[in-house]
């Protein structure tokens, strides 16, 4: 565990280069690049790449990027060289472990402002030899050699949850719905286009349960977030935002592993909740649910319900929102059926759920993806989302605590990273 | 300097797009998991059990994952059930020629883990069904030398 000798850490800004199916005119060195300069320029020209003490550089997979030791290329080209890098990797994680390795950087004391920075070049090859590489983050011997398909891994467990809680296609379709209306009032997103239930029910059978609409899409992009000590933040930004708090768990790389035992509380739920619940089986994210209790710990948060305003979650899948909303307690393990039924995760309802219209909209460059969360999740704590896009639209109002929620293999590794307006 | 005879194939001129091929041939040893797969030879399932507490597991491991315990081999039943399911219309490439397939998540009698595997000869699977492992006559030494399908 952190010590409380730990130092406050800030964001101070963030960048993007908007996901597209394809970047052929940028290569990742320019994408990141440009990205960079949207942070860099975010803060007025205050803080210069010799403000910068060093970098944590995110990508995935070697076999997108057909590049071995592409962070050292990218830490050449934001002009941060001699100073120090590192790279981490953490399959579908990768950018929301950037971002903790980052805060970790400058909590420690060991750099006073340092910048996270990811990448995904995905469209390097087409879409069935993208789900080999990926299928590749599964046992090599004993889950990839049956279909090479991450889809059908998170599918078994979609129809456990049917299984377990009654869950419906009709549900999960909601929750795209919900994600692509959002997305129509960010300029970020690829998929800017309202869908209807039916539209979604219609569309393409990947494996079931998912479809085409359920399930995110392969893309090429880059994020960047800055963050730094108190000091520092205060001299380069005039509204930094604090991280409240940090958390990461893991599980088994085999589904087919995982135990059913009791389940891991967070403080507002009791023992009673899930007498007869086996967990966390095929159906729930273990992972998820100890990166919660870790951020919640850390941030002082007793009831995520009403302690955090904003949620960008890790939806490469539909079902895998709603899963997300029972680890995170927004809802009881069970009950995230009825939570999109009731609209609580809607932009107007309770508990706001990827208002960006997350990764089904917004697209998935695997090393980019936790990082552009985080960003959201920052200009949503500055009220600076109507200034980003163009439209209020999304910008939830009164936020105080955004939390950013970032996830690996079929939950074999979680972060979880609250964010807070000081 | 002699003329190239073969050039790349150009798929865009600008930006200037090139399809480049690259191909590897690795020798994967099964290691500690080799027992597993020369059963599936004899047409026989492995699971591991935890020497030191016991948890027994379908898909095999050398080491425990509960207590860090080294496991012995012992021998699963070939009649399980279902514990879930799904039917793949895409997939990574070396299998697209294979879709539709399905797959399955497959559970014990007294066994705590699961073993993952392709289903077949099942039209609508439920879960909780009767399933009863098949072997293949061909051996591909592989995983793909088991499926299931309903008992």
């Amino acid at each position: 565990m952190v010590s409380k000798a730990m130092r406050p850490v800030y964001m101070l800004s963030g960048g993007i280069t908007k996901f597209a199916k394809a970047h052929p005119e940028m290569d990742f060195r320019l994408m990141v690049k440009e990205a960079f300069d949207a942070a860099l320029g975010d803060l007025g020209g205050q803080l210069t790449p010799a403000d910068i003490d060093g970098s944590v550089i995110s990508y995935f997979s070697d076999h997108f990027a057909c590049q071995l030791k592409a962070g050292a290329m990218v830490q050449d080209f934001v002009g941060l060289c001699p100073k120090p890098n590192v790279r981490i990797e953490g399959g579908g994680a990768t950018g929301g472990l950037c971002f903790q390795a980052a805060v970790q950087a400058v909590a420690s004391g060991r750099l006073d402002v340092c910048a996270a920075m990811g990448f995904e070049t995905m469209s390097t090859v087409e879409t069935w030899k993208g789900n080999d590489f990926i299928a590749l983050a599964s046992d090599t011997k004993f889950d990839y050699p049956l279909g090479g398909f991450y889809t059908g891994y998170y599918a078994m467990m979609a129809v456990r949850h049917m299984h377990e809680f009654g869950t419906t296609e009709e549900q999960m379709a909601r929750v795209a719905v919900k994600n692509y209306a959002n997305a129509a009032h960010n300029p970020f997103a690829q998929h800017r286009r309202e869908v209807s239930v039916e539209e979604v029910l219609r569309s393409e059978m990947i494996a079931y349960p998912l479809r085409r609409l359920t399930t995110c899409v392969m893309s090429d992009g880059a994020a960047v977030c800055i963050l730094a000590s108190e000091e520092k933040a205060r001299r380069f930004c005039d509204n930094p935002v604090r991280v409240a708090g940090i958390g990461c768990g893991s599980d088994t790389m085999r589904m087919a592993d995982r135990p059913h035992g009791k389940v891991p509380l967070l403080p507002h739920e009791s023992e009673s909740d899930y007498r007869h619940l086996r967990y966390p089986g095929v159906h729930s994210f273990r992972a998820g649910r100890m990166a919660a209790i870790e951020a919640y710990k850390r941030a002082g948060i007793t009831d995520p319900r009403e302690e955090i305003q904003v949620w960008e979650l890790h939806d490469a899948y539909a079902s895998a929102e709603m899963q997300q909303y029972e680890d995170v307690g927004l809802c009881r393990y069970g009950e995230s059926g009825r939570f999109i039924d009731e609209g609580r995760p809607t932009i107007r309802g309770r508990n706001p759920v990827n208002p960006s219209g997350g990764l089904l909209a917004c697209g998935h460059p695997v090393g980019a993806t936790g990082l552009m969360q985080m960003l959201f999740c920052f200009w949503q704590c500055q009220g600076a989302i109507a200034r980003h896009f163009g439209d209020d639209f999304c910008q939830v109002p009164n936020v105080t605590r955004a939390a950013g929620y970032s996830h690996a293999g079929t939950g074999t590794y979680v972060t979880i990273s609250i964010l807070e307006k000081p | 300097m002699p003329e190239k005879t073969e050039g790349p194939w150009v798929t865009s001129f600008d930006p200037l797009t090139l399809q480049r091929r690259y191909t590897i041939d690795y020798n994967i040893s099964y290691a500690e998991d080799s027992p597993f797969f020369h059963a599936l030879g004899r047409d026989r399932l492995l699971g591991s059990e935890c020497k030191h507490c016991n948890y027994r597991y379908a898909t095999p491991r050398a080491c425990c994952t509960l207590c860090g315990g080294k496991t012995d081999w012992f021998e699963l039943p070939l009649l399980g059930r279902l514990h879930s399911w799904t039917r793949c219309y895409f997939s990574g490439e070396p299998y697209l020629r294979e879709c539709p397939f399905m797959l399955g998540l497959i559970e014990f009698e007294r066994v705590d883990t699961l073993f993952m595997t392709r289903l077949a000869e099942i039209e609508q699977p439920e879960i909780g069904m009767p399933v009863r492992a098949h072997f293949r006559r061909k051996k591909t030494w592989s995983v793909n030398d088991v499926y299931f399908a309903a008992a």
